[in-house]
């Protein structure tokens, strides 16, 4: 019980830290130095494994292996939606001046995943199914999802008062956190409901192990990649916004 | 408040807009048949959108909307009523008449009260998520079209489950249970937009 | 390694355009995502380190003057 007791009391303290901009930047410049060199190396080892050790698959051929870049950008860029969302949240409830950061540094790194997995997944379209665009439920589902990243951009730079645009665009993307699901599920049943019963462009295949492994190492470099673009972005800002404060010039001075 | 002309103004933009559908696809009255559920739905969304950029730019101008924030009820309530008056205005409108432009579009005898009841509920979606782009975008410049941005993905669902209910009843299947659905958006969204209205309002309040 | 030779690592049995014009179009935003913070990081501080330098050597000047 004691014990439980101190791991939430840690928790919340390590939370609490995690607020304090010159705390954040110490912590997070540790993080990056590590996190950069693993990303990268997890990204090779698994952009090798899936393009050149991985087998063919059987109906599509080599075509099959641009799922190895698609599938993550895909699931990182919906996961990037909640974190933003998340951080919206915070900033809202708790007026966290760090979770506003978060949630503007995750807003383009979602955009540009989002739009590379429609890019891929059209181009891994074109020899599959014959054409460049498909109109099946994950792709239509993820265009929704482009939609709403640009809103929140788009909000974010009409405002002129930055807080008040933060604040903004935390209660836009809340909504939109709400919806997702609901859109999924909507764009899902869309689709099955207009299919010809014939074709089946997005079929759920099993998937073979020695196909399946590749792919979670690069769902997880593309996680990794997105933490660590997230952490620059939120350090180059804080150095921006903060130059006027003690504790960033004595790091100035000291190096 | 609400003259005659913000009542016609989106009545007569369906209405013409419709038009134009026959115009561009041709009068092949079995293709617009098909086209029908599909083409009242999206015009009615954009007129819903239309509308939408107006719902809280004259409260905000005059200052009354500062007036309303700073009185004893939630600005979530005082929304909500606000939402209900337009929705009377024009959604709703929209519902009643909307078989006779479905008749326009050939759509057959079946798919008329499915596309009204549809609608009726739909158009609640439309006009919450409506006003809370005009509540996000009330204070910026040139905030219309920014305001379509923002609304249009969140408009999808209701798109689907209104078009599809129409297209179940034609087909002589079940569209209870998509209008069921609509009606399940309709009651979430009475529940939660009205908040994130309240607190959309506040941030442009204070911006 | 399932191909031979580098040859086939290109060619991909035909759908080398796509599989390469897929990653590529994946790894340069990427790239990009990580270099521009970095570039700015370098260019705020090294913009902070000469504010320093600036200010250190505004406090010196008097010294220099006050022999006048």
């Amino acid at each position: 019980m004691k014990a439980v007791r101190r791991y939430t009391k840690g928790m919340w303290t390590f939370i609490h830290k995690l607020g304090s901009p010159p705390w954040f930047f110490g912590f997070s410049g540790t993080l990056v130095r590590w996190l950069l060199p693993i990303t990268v190396t997890l990204l090779l080892v698994g952009a090798v494994w899936g393009l050149l050790v991985a087998p063919p698959d059987f109906r599509q051929g080599n075509s099959y292996r641009i799922i190895y870049v698609h599938v993550p950008a895909a699931v990182v860029a919906l996961a990037g939606y909640y974190v933003m969302a998340f951080a919206g949240a915070v900033s809202l409830i708790w007026r966290i001046k760090m979770a506003d950061v978060t949630m503007r540094a995750a807003a383009p790194v979602g955009a540009v995943l989002t739009a590379i997995a429609l890019v891929t997944g059209a181009i891994w379209g074109k020899p599959t199914w014959g054409t460049w665009w498909v109109w099946d439920a994950r792709i239509t589902s993820m265009l929704i999802l482009l939609f709403l990243y640009l809103g929140v951009v788009a909000l974010f730079e009409a405002y002129e008062n930055k807080t008040a645009a933060a604040r903004a665009c935390a209660v836009l993307s809340l909504v939109g956190m709400v919806n997702i699901p609901i859109i999924y599920k909507s764009v899902d049943w869309w689709y099955s409901l207009h299919q010809p019963a014939s074709i089946k462009f997005t079929g759920e295949s099993a998937i073979d192990s020695s196909m399946l492994y590749p792919l979670l190492l690069m769902i997880v470099a593309f996680y990794c990649l997105f933490a660590v673009t997230l952490l620059l972005n939120m350090r180059a800002e804080l150095v921006w916004t903060h130059r006027e404060s003690g504790w960033l010039k004595q790091l100035v001075g000291d190096s | 408040m609400t003259s005659p002309a913000d009542v016609a103004n989106p009545l007569l933009f369906f209405f013409m807009v419709i038009t134009l559908f026959p115009l561009g696809l041709g009068p092949d009255p079995t293709r617009l048949a098909t086209l029908a559920p599909g083409i009242l739905w999206v015009v009615a969304l954009l007129a819903s959108l239309m509308v939408s950029a107006k719902l809280f730019a004259s409260d905000f101008e005059d200052g009354s909307l500062e007036q309303l924030a700073l009185a004893p009820y939630p600005l979530a309530v005082t929304a909500l009523a606000e939402v209900s008056a337009h929705w009377l205005a024009t959604g709703f409108l929209l519902a009643l008449v909307s078989p006779v432009f479905g008749v326009m579009l050939g759509l057959p005898e079946a798919g008329l009260l499915a596309l009204l009841v549809s609608l009726l509920l739909g158009t609640i979606c439309l006009t919450l998520i409506g006003a809370l782009g005009s509540a996000l975008t009330v204070n910026i410049r040139r905030g219309g079209l920014l305001l379509s941005l923002l609304i249009i993905p969140l408009n999808v669902p209701v798109l689907i489950f209104g078009t599809t209910a129409v297209r179940e009843a034609v087909l002589g299947g079940n569209p209870e249970s998509w209008l069921a659905l609509l009606g399940g958006l309709a009651l979430g969204s009475l529940v939660v937009v009205p908040l994130a209205i309240g607190a959309a309002l506040r941030v442009s309040l204070d911006s | 390694m399932y191909f031979e030779s580098l040859a086939a690592v290109w060619h991909m049995d035909g759908h080398g355009f796509y599989v390469w014009l897929a990653y590529a179009l994946t790894a340069l935003p990427l790239v990009i995502m990580v270099w521009l913070p970095l570039k700015r990081m370098r260019q705020h501080w090294r913009w902070l380190q000469a504010e320093q330098r600036r200010s250190a050597a505004a406090t010196q000047t008097p010294a220099m003057g006050s022999d006048v």
